[in-house]
């Protein structure tokens, strides 16, 4: 579900302090998990899941692999609005059906 | 329901059990009965969602308190098979009053039957909100913006 990874890689306590801290400014895995209670293995698989869902992007710079913030924010925007017409459509099914009964 | 994916916009499709008719006007007429509770930019609760049913109409909230926002504009209305209307609410959560920043809507009814109508729905041109994300990352400690996405998140996503 491609659309909706967005939505449930901010979900996750953890992910958002990541997310948040690199949102301050570009950082290492090193960095966050010295800043994080997590270990250094846990904090490269939440980037994982932040990168595929496209919210970071990350950059080799010398031996270090640096994070930061997807600078467009699409990948947010996306999944806040596709998540919002999924609720919306849902309802609107509830509400047509409700139409239907009372008109029978 | 099901969802597909493209670079700048958002695509969903659900099909009812009603005719075409009824589910264009339960879309317009009753867009205020089914739109999500927290899609609100006023301060105060939403007494009511109005949707103008014409072209150069708004889809507008009501607080209780009387105050008004009008966060789209009616950019095609055909009765029973399309309507498009604008996005008017900026990266920021803020009502957007640059045209050209704004995303738009369309919800096209398809008849599959004399009582089912496939409903589709594309989100296009999330890009154009694009410039204020700078000012969002900018402003990440603050009130607006990224925050505000955030909770959003967390609260819908049942964190």
């Amino acid at each position: 579900m491609a659309l909706g990874d967005g939505w449930t890689a901010l979900g996750d306590p953890t992910r958002r302090a990541i997310f948040e801290r690199l949102a301050d400014r570009p950082r290492a895995v090193g960095e966050l998990a010295a800043e994080l209670p997590v270990s250094r293995p846990a904090v490269s698989q939440h980037l994982k899941v932040l990168k595929d869902a496209r919210l970071v992007s990350d950059q080799r710079v010398g031996t270090r692999r640096i994070y930061r913030v997807d600078p467009d924010g699409l990948a947010a925007l996306r999944g806040y609005l596709d998540h919002f017409w999924d609720q919306a459509l849902a309802g609107y099914r509830t509400a047509v059906e409700r139409h239907m009964k009372e008109s029978t | 329901m099901s969802t597909e994916a493209s670079e700048t916009s958002v695509r969903n499709s659900i099909v009812v059990d009603a005719p075409i008719e009824r589910a264009f006007s339960v879309f317009t007429d009753g867009f205020g009965t089914f739109k999500p509770r927290d899609h609100n930019l006023l301060e105060v609760d939403i007494a009511e969602t109005v949707f103008e049913t014409h072209v150069g109409g708004n889809i507008y909230d009501r607080g209780v308190d009387g105050s008004e926002c009008r966060w789209a504009r009616v950019l095609a209305y055909e009765p029973p098979n399309r309507v498009v209307f604008s996005w008017d609410i900026s990266a920021q959560w803020q009502l957007e009053t640059d045209p050209a920043k704004t995303s738009e809507v369309e919800v096209t009814f398809t008849a599959e039957g004399p009582e089912r109508t496939r409903v589709e729905l594309e989100h296009r041109n999330l890009d154009r909100h694009g410039e204020g994300w700078e000012g969002v990352r900018e402003g990440v400690h603050g009130d607006q913006g990224w925050p505000l996405y955030l909770e959003a998140f967390a609260g819908q996503a049942g964190a």
